[in-house]
């Protein structure tokens, strides 16, 4: 009688349920234990090997939709960056994200200017913002950072810019960290920059996406991967911050928990039914 | 001719590209740049004509009133107003503090297209009740893996797991077990051979398909259905 109640369950109650999985851990932090994975200590421990004051590439290849996979790593590791006072290129591969990318890293600016410290766009960190032309962009930027942006995210001349002064193409970076969501992303700079300019590089991505990027992490050539919102997680935890990442991670848990207690339910009530014909 | 010039136009610039990849020289250098400054062009005047062809498609459906065309009259209007907003209002400040089109980014953009994708969580949990069905010993096999992967990704399958074991009275040994290291051996190893597997497969063919058009044996995308 039970299981008949569950095959001709109506998906709106599911759909009630999951909602409230989320909606509650979000209000109400259960604080489950977050254990870093090794491909996230590797990623901390690339940008952490840097050498202090050196000037790093970022591109952050994504628009609003990975907001909450994505935003949360990319502030941590602009911190990580700014505690080393690296300086930061920032470069933007998709159109709708320029803005959402410059609100971010303005954010994250912003915290540091209210504890005294000094950074200052165009000095500390430049946002060289969209470019179209997918690999094309990143093969030309091999040829010249500020030929292939003439102007920055803000419209100021690249070429007039200090934080660019000493910067010609990927031979200027010790490393590239890419945040990325799909095409054009992690796939393509490992393709078109890693492999044939030799630039080291990172990467945080949708959780989605991540079973692409692990030969590529196995290889070599990733020293680093952050695998979603468990991943920006544990990178917030390997950093001693407790951001939006950890605290979406409870209702993450649920919700993976739920979703699998969905398709064992669904299977019972396969099981009952073949049951009950034989 | 109008194949001919197409098909070694093609021959020429693969050729450069290629060659660029290998030699160290200006002379493969210099003309593959340019040809990658010529590909940044053209793809901007693709959304040119994307932006052209929206407006064809759509205002043709809504003058014909095709079906759901009050949808698609929304989306003439939305791109109708965006553009009018950017081109004359804000002009090349579009993206600065305060103008009208990064208020409609921020405030329709943005949580319109978070919307859209967290909508899939809910379809995923319907999916998994009604769809996900082991009928085979190879869906049992992607089933369990799918639960492991699933739960060793967040710290909840790690504190269930403890949770179960410690009230099991499960022999010291295995209490040391963590669903999180089995979920990254899976990761590792089955996922990544796998995965290596089709990565390569798919190299060899756009290279197998890159030479064909190199060559002019693959002479579709001429169009003509040749």
């Amino acid at each position: 009688m039970a299981l008949e109640r569950l095959e001709r369950l109506d998906r709106r109650w599911l759909f009630l349920v999951l909602g409230l999985l989320v909606l509650g851990p979000l209000l109400w932090p259960l604080n489950l234990p977050i254990e870093p994975s090794r491909p996230s200590r590797q990623f901390n421990d690339a940008i952490a090997s840097l050498p202090e004051g050196c000037t790093v590439l970022m591109s952050c290849d994504y628009d609003p939709a990975s907001r909450p996979e994505l935003v949360p790593m990319t502030k941590t590791a602009l911190r990580q960056l700014w505690r080393k006072h690296c300086k930061v290129v920032v470069t933007v591969l998709w159109n709708g994200g320029p803005a959402i990318v410059d609100q971010t890293i303005e954010e994250t600016a912003d915290e540091f200017r209210a504890r005294g410290e000094k950074l200052v766009d165009g000095v500390d960190y430049v946002n060289l913002g969209y470019k179209a032309g997918n690999e094309a962009v990143m093969v030309l930027m091999g040829q010249g950072i500020k030929s292939t942006f003439p102007l920055d995210q803000h419209r100021h001349d690249t070429s007039t810019l200090p934080i660019l002064r000493n910067v010609t193409n990927y031979s200027s970076f010790p490393l590239l960290v890419n945040i990325s969501a799909g095409y054009p992303g992690t796939k393509e700079w490992v393709q078109q920059v890693n492999s044939r300019f030799h630039l080291p590089m990172i990467s945080g991505c949708t959780a989605v996406s991540v079973p692409e990027y692990y030969p590529y992490l196995q290889a070599g050539q990733l020293r680093g991967l952050l695998a979603g919102m468990a991943g920006a997680a544990e990178y917030e935890q390997l950093q001693g911050e407790r951001g939006l990442a950890t605290h979406g991670m409870d209702a993450q848990s649920l919700a993976h928990l739920f979703v699998a207690l969905c398709i064992l339910l669904g299977n019972v009530v396969l099981w009952s039914r073949r049951g009950g014909r034989a | 001719m109008r194949r001919e010039i197409p098909l070694l136009l093609t021959a020429v610039i693969g050729g450069i590209m290629i060659a660029s990849f290998f030699v160290p020289h200006e002379w493969a250098s210099v003309p593959a740049d340019y040809l990658q400054q010529c590909a940044v062009i053209v793809v901007a005047f693709g959304y040119v004509l994307g932006g052209a062809n929206v407006f064809r498609v759509n205002l043709d459906a809504i003058f014909k009133r095709h079906r759901d065309w009050p949808y698609k009259l929304v989306l003439v209007a939305g791109l109708l107003v965006t553009l009018i907003l950017g081109l004359f209002v804000d002009r090349a400040r579009f993206q600065d503090p305060g103008t009208p089109s990064l208020w409609i980014y921020d405030h329709l953009y943005v949580p319109m297209n978070a919307t859209m994708f967290a909508l899939l969580a809910f379809f995923i949990a319907s999916a998994a009740f009604r769809a996900f069905r082991i009928r085979s010993a190879e869906a049992a096999l992607l089933a369990v893996a799918a639960l492991i992967v699933m739960l060793g990704r967040v710290p909840a399958g790690d504190a269930m797991l403890r949770a179960i074991v410690d009230h099991a009275g499960v022999p010291h040994a295995i209490r040391a077990w963590r669903i999180s290291d089995l979920q990254q051996w899976i990761m590792d190893v089955p996922q990544n051979a796998a995965k290596r597997a089709i990565l390569i497969g798919a190299a060899m063919g756009v290279m197998a398909t890159g030479l064909r058009v190199i060559l002019g044996i693959e002479r579709a995308y001429l169009g003509g259905g040749d």
